[in-house]
C-alpha cells in the first residue's frame, strides 16, 4: 500500500499551491467586495492547464486525472473556496462532454474549454428541488430537427460565464424520460438570468438559466435521448461530489492553517495561547477532521481513476467532508476569540464558505441515503 | 540555440526551521526537509525557455544529485525544458564546489554542441557561488555573473550585471556561461501540459563511468577543500547602555569600536 501521491501529482500539488498564492490570492478580498468571478481568472486558469485535467490531450487537456484534479481543486479551494466550485464545476462539463460527447461534440467544446475562453457548467438543479431529480419540470420537445426547451435552472455555478451549458429536461416520463443538451450562449429562448448572493462563496457567479422556447438542434443532444438522468447521476456523482468534497477539503486545510498560526502568535496570560489545553484540543480535532476528509477524498479519486466505482465512495466523502469542514471552521472561529468574528481574519470567510458547500453538490440527507442504501444492501 | 540549465536542489526554505546538522557527519540531514529546484536556477530555467522560444534548439536541465533530484528535475522539464539528465553515483559524494564543477563540465561536453550554459548566482544552501565561473573555466568559455538582465543579438550575448556598486553592461560572443540573479525574471509555473509531458519525457541518469571521469577526479577524492568542522557560533549577545550626552555617548562609543580619532 502506497500513501504516497504520484509524481505527475505532486508536482500539480505544487504547481497549483504557486499559482493559488500568487494568482488567486490577490483577487480574494475584491470577490468578497463585489461578488465577482474576476474577469481575467479564466483565462489563467486555462494558461495554468487546470481547465484540462480530466480532458484528454487531443482536446486540448493533459488528462492528468480524477486524483490530480482532486488535489488541484483542493489547492485553489485553501486560498478561494469560491474559485475551488468554479473549477469544480467546470470540470463537470468537460467530463460529461468527454464522457457522453461524441467526437465532433468534444472537437467543437473542449479546446475552447480546457484554454479557458469560458468556463463550463452543468445545470442539472430546477426550483422543484435539487434532491428530487425526477420532480424536474424542463421540458424537451422534440421537433423535426431539434428539440424545443422550455424551463428554469437554478443555483447553477458559473451560469453567466458559460458560453455552452450541458443541462437536462424530460423528454417524456420516468428516470428513461430525461435526456441531455448542449446549449450555446446566444440561442434564441436562453438566457442567464439573475445572479444570486450567496453567505459565502462569494465571487463564485451562481445564479439561474431561463429557457423559453429554446430551439436546440439535434446535433447538440448529449448521449441518446433518454440517458440524462445517467448522465446527469454520473456527473453529479462522480464529478460534482467529489469536486465539492475537494472544494471543503481546501476550506479545512485552510482552517488547520490559519488556527496553528493564529494559536502560535496569540499571547495571553504571558504566552502563546498554543499553551492552553483547550486550544491544543481544537487543532487536534481540526487536524483530525483534515486527515480523515482528505484520505476520504483521495481514495474516491483513486478509484476513478482506477476505472471502478466510485459514487459510493464519492458520496460519503462529499457528506463526510463538507461537514467536517463547517466543524473546523467553527472550531478556528472559536480559537480566533473575538478576530474571528472581524472580517480581516480569513476564518469568518472559511465559516461562511463551509456552509455554503454542505448543500452544493447534494444534501448531507441525500448524502446519507445514498451511503445506507450501500450499506444495507 | 542549444542551452543547459545546471539546477540544485535544495532544502526548501520555507521549512529550514527543520534542518539538522549531524554532528557526526557534519552534513546537513535532508532527509526531513523537502527539496526544492534552488530558487535562482528557476530564473535560469526561465530565461533558458524563454530564449529557446525565439528559435529551433533545446532546452537540457542537468543536476548532479542524489536519485531523489528526479522530482525536481521532472519539475524543470514541467516548466519547459526539454531533455533532464541526472548525474548520480555513490563516487559523487562529498564533492566540494571543483568536483561539483568538473562533473557538470563533463557532463555539458558530453551532451556537446551546447550554446549557452545557464546557472544561478548561488545556491541557497552551500553558497559559495563558485560552481558556474568553474564549469566555464573548465570549458575554456567566457562567463557573466550575477546577470540582471539578457538579450541575444546574432550571436552576441548582452548582459547587464550586477556589481558591489552598481551595474556593468557586457558583451560577449557564445558559447558562454551566465548565472542568473533573481531580478533577471519571474520564472513561470509548471503548467499541467508541461506535468504531462514531463512524466513522458523521463529522466536519464549519467555515472561517473557515463562520464569518463575516474575516482580521483570526483566526490570527496577530488575535492581540494576539505570541511573541518562546521557549527552554529554561539549567539551570546551583550546589551550595554551608553549615557551621558550625545557626544559623550558617542566619544564613547567610538573608543569602545577601537576606531582612531580622526582629526577634524
Ligand atoms: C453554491 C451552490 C452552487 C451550486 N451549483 C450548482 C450547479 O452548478 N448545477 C446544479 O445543477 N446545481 C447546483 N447547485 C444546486 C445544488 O445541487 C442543490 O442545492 C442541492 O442538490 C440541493 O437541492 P435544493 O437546494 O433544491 O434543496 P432541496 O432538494 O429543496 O432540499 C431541501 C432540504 O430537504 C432535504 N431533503 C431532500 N430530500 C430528502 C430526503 N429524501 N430525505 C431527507 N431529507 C431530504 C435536503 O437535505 C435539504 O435539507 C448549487 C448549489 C449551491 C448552494
Ligand atoms: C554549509 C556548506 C558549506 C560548504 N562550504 C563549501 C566550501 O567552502 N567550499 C566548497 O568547495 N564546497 C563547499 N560546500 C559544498 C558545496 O555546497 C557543494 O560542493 C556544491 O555542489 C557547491 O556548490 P554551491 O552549493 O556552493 O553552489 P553555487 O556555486 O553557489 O551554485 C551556483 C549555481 O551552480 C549550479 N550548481 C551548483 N551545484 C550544482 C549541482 N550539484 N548540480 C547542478 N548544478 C549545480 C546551480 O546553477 C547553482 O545555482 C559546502 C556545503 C555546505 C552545505
Amino acid at each position: 500500500m502506497d500513501f504516497d501521491l504520484p509524481r505527475e501529482v505532486r508536482l500539480v500539488r505544487r504547481a497549483v499551491r504557486e499559482f493559488a498564492d500568487a494568482t488567486v490570492a490577490p483577487l480574494v478580498e475584491q470577490m468578497e467586495q463585489r461578488d465577482e468571478f474576476p474577469a481575467t481568472l479564466a483565462r489563467s486558469l486555462g494558461d495554468l492547464g487546470v481547465l484540462g485535467l480530466v480532458t484528454p490531450a487531443e482536446y486540448g487537456g493533459s488528462n492528468l486525472g480524477h486524483l490530480a484534479r482532486t488535489v488541484a481543486v483542493e489547492e485553489v479551494s485553501r486560498v478561494s473556496a469560491a474559485v475551488g466550485i468554479s473549477l469544480q464545476v467546470h470540470h463537470m462539463a468537460t467530463a460529461a462532454l468527454g464522457e457522453f460527447g461524441s467526437d465532433a461534440q468534444k472537437a467543437k467544446y473542449l479546446p475552447a474549454l480546457c484554454r479557458g475562453d469560458s468556463l463550463g457548467t452543468c445545470a442539472i438543479t430546477e426550483p422543484t428541488g435539487g434532491s428530487d431529480l425526477l420532480g424536474m419540470t424542463s421540458t424537451a420537445r422534440a421537433v423535426g430537427d431539434g428539440y424545443v426547451l422550455n424551463g428554469r435552472k437554478c443555483f447553477i455555478t458559473n451560469c453567466h460565464l458559460s458560453e455552452a451549458v450541458v443541462t437536462v429536461a424530460k423528454t417524456g416520463e420516468g428516470p428513461k424520460g430525461i435526456s441531455a443538451f448542449i446549449v450555446e450562449k446566444g440561442t434564441p429562448g436562453f438566457a442567464a438570468g439573475r445572479h444570486e448572493h450567496k453567505l459565502g462563496l462569494r465571487g463564485a457567479d451562481t445564479g439561474e438559466l431561463v429557457f423559453r422556447d429554446c430551439h436546440v438542434p439535434r446535433e447538440n443532444l448529449l448521449g441518446n435521448e433518454g440517458d440524462g438522468m445517467t448522465i446527469a447521476l454520473k456527473t453529479i456523482g462522480e464529478g460534482g461530489r467529489p469536486g465539492m468534497a475537494a472544494t471543503s477539503l481546501g476550506i479545512l486545510q485552510a482552517c488547520y492553517d490559519e488556527s496553528v498560526r493564529f494559536a502560535k502568535e496569540r499571547t495571553l496570560y504571558g504566552r502563546p495561547i498554543a499553551q492552553l489545553q483547550a486550544i491544543q484540543w481544537g487543532v487536534a480535532e481540526i487536524f483530525a477532521e483534515l486527515q480523515a476528509s482528505r484520505w476520504l477524498c483521495y481514495h474516491a479519486s483513486w478509484l476513478k481513476d482506477s476505472g471502478r466505482d466510485c459514487g459510493v465512495e464519492s458520496t460519503l466523502a462529499k457528506m463526510y467532508v463538507s461537514e467536517a469542514a463547517v466543524n473546523a471552521a467553527k472550531k478556528a472561529v472559536e480559537i480566533h476569540g473575538a478576530c474571528g468574528a472581524m472580517m480581516e481574519y480569513a476564518v469568518q470567510r472559511l465559516f461562511r464558505d463551509a456552509m455554503v458547500c454542505v448543500s452544493a453538490g447534494g444534501t448531507t440527507e441525500i448524502g446519507k441515503l445514498v451511503v445506507a442504501r450501500a450499506a444495507l444492501a | 540555440m542549444n542551452i543547459v540549465v545546471c539546477m540544485k536542489p535544495v532544502p526548501d526554505p520555507r521549512r529550514w526551521g527543520k534542518l539538522k546538522l549531524d554532528p557526526r557527519t557534519m552534513l546537513l540531514r535532508r532527509d526531513e526537509v523537502p527539496a526544492v529546484i534552488n530558487p535562482l536556477d528557476r530564473n535560469a530555467i526561465e530565461q533558458a525557455v524563454a530564449l529557446r522560444a525565439a528559435g529551433p534548439g533545446t532546452v537540457t536541465v542537468i543536476s548532479m544529485a542524489p536519485r531523489e533530484a528526479e522530482e525536481q528535475l521532472a519539475e524543470a522539464l514541467a516548466m519547459g525544458c526539454d531533455r533532464a539528465y541526472l548525474l548520480s553515483d555513490a563516487a559523487f559524494a562529498g564533492a566540494d564546489s571543483l568536483a561539483t564543477a568538473r562533473c557538470l563540465a563533463a557532463a555539458i561536453r558530453r551532451l556537446g554542441d551546447v550554446d549557452l550554459v545557464c546557472c544561478g548566482s548561488y545556491s541557497l544552501d552551500g553558497s559559495t557561488s563558485q560552481v558556474g565561473p568553474q564549469i566555464a573555466e573548465l570549458l575554456d568559455i567566457p562567463d557573466l555573473t550575477h546577470v540582471t538582465a539578457l538579450s541575444l543579438q546574432g550571436g552576441t550575448l548582452r548582459a547587464r550585471c550586477a556589481t558591489e556598486g552598481g551595474e556593468t553592461v557586457y558583451e560577449c560572443e557564445l558559447p558562454a556561461l551566465v548565472t542568473f540573479d533573481k531580478e533577471v525574471n519571474v520564472p513561470r509555473t509548471a503548467s499541467m501540459t508541461g506535468i504531462m509531458r514531463a512524466v513522458s519525457a523521463g529522466v536519464t541518469c549519467w555515472t561517473a563511468a557515463d562520464l569518463g571521469l575516474s575516482p580521483a577526479e570526483v566526490g570527496l577524492g577530488g575535492s581540494p577543500t576539505q570541511m573541518l568542522n562546521i557549527f552554529t557560533p554561539p549567539a551570546a549577545r551583550k546589551g550595554e547602555m551608553l549615557e551621558g550626552s550625545p557626544s559623550q555617548m558617542a566619544a564613547a562609543l567610538v573608543a569602545k569600536l577601537g576606531l582612531r580619532r580622526h582629526a577634524s
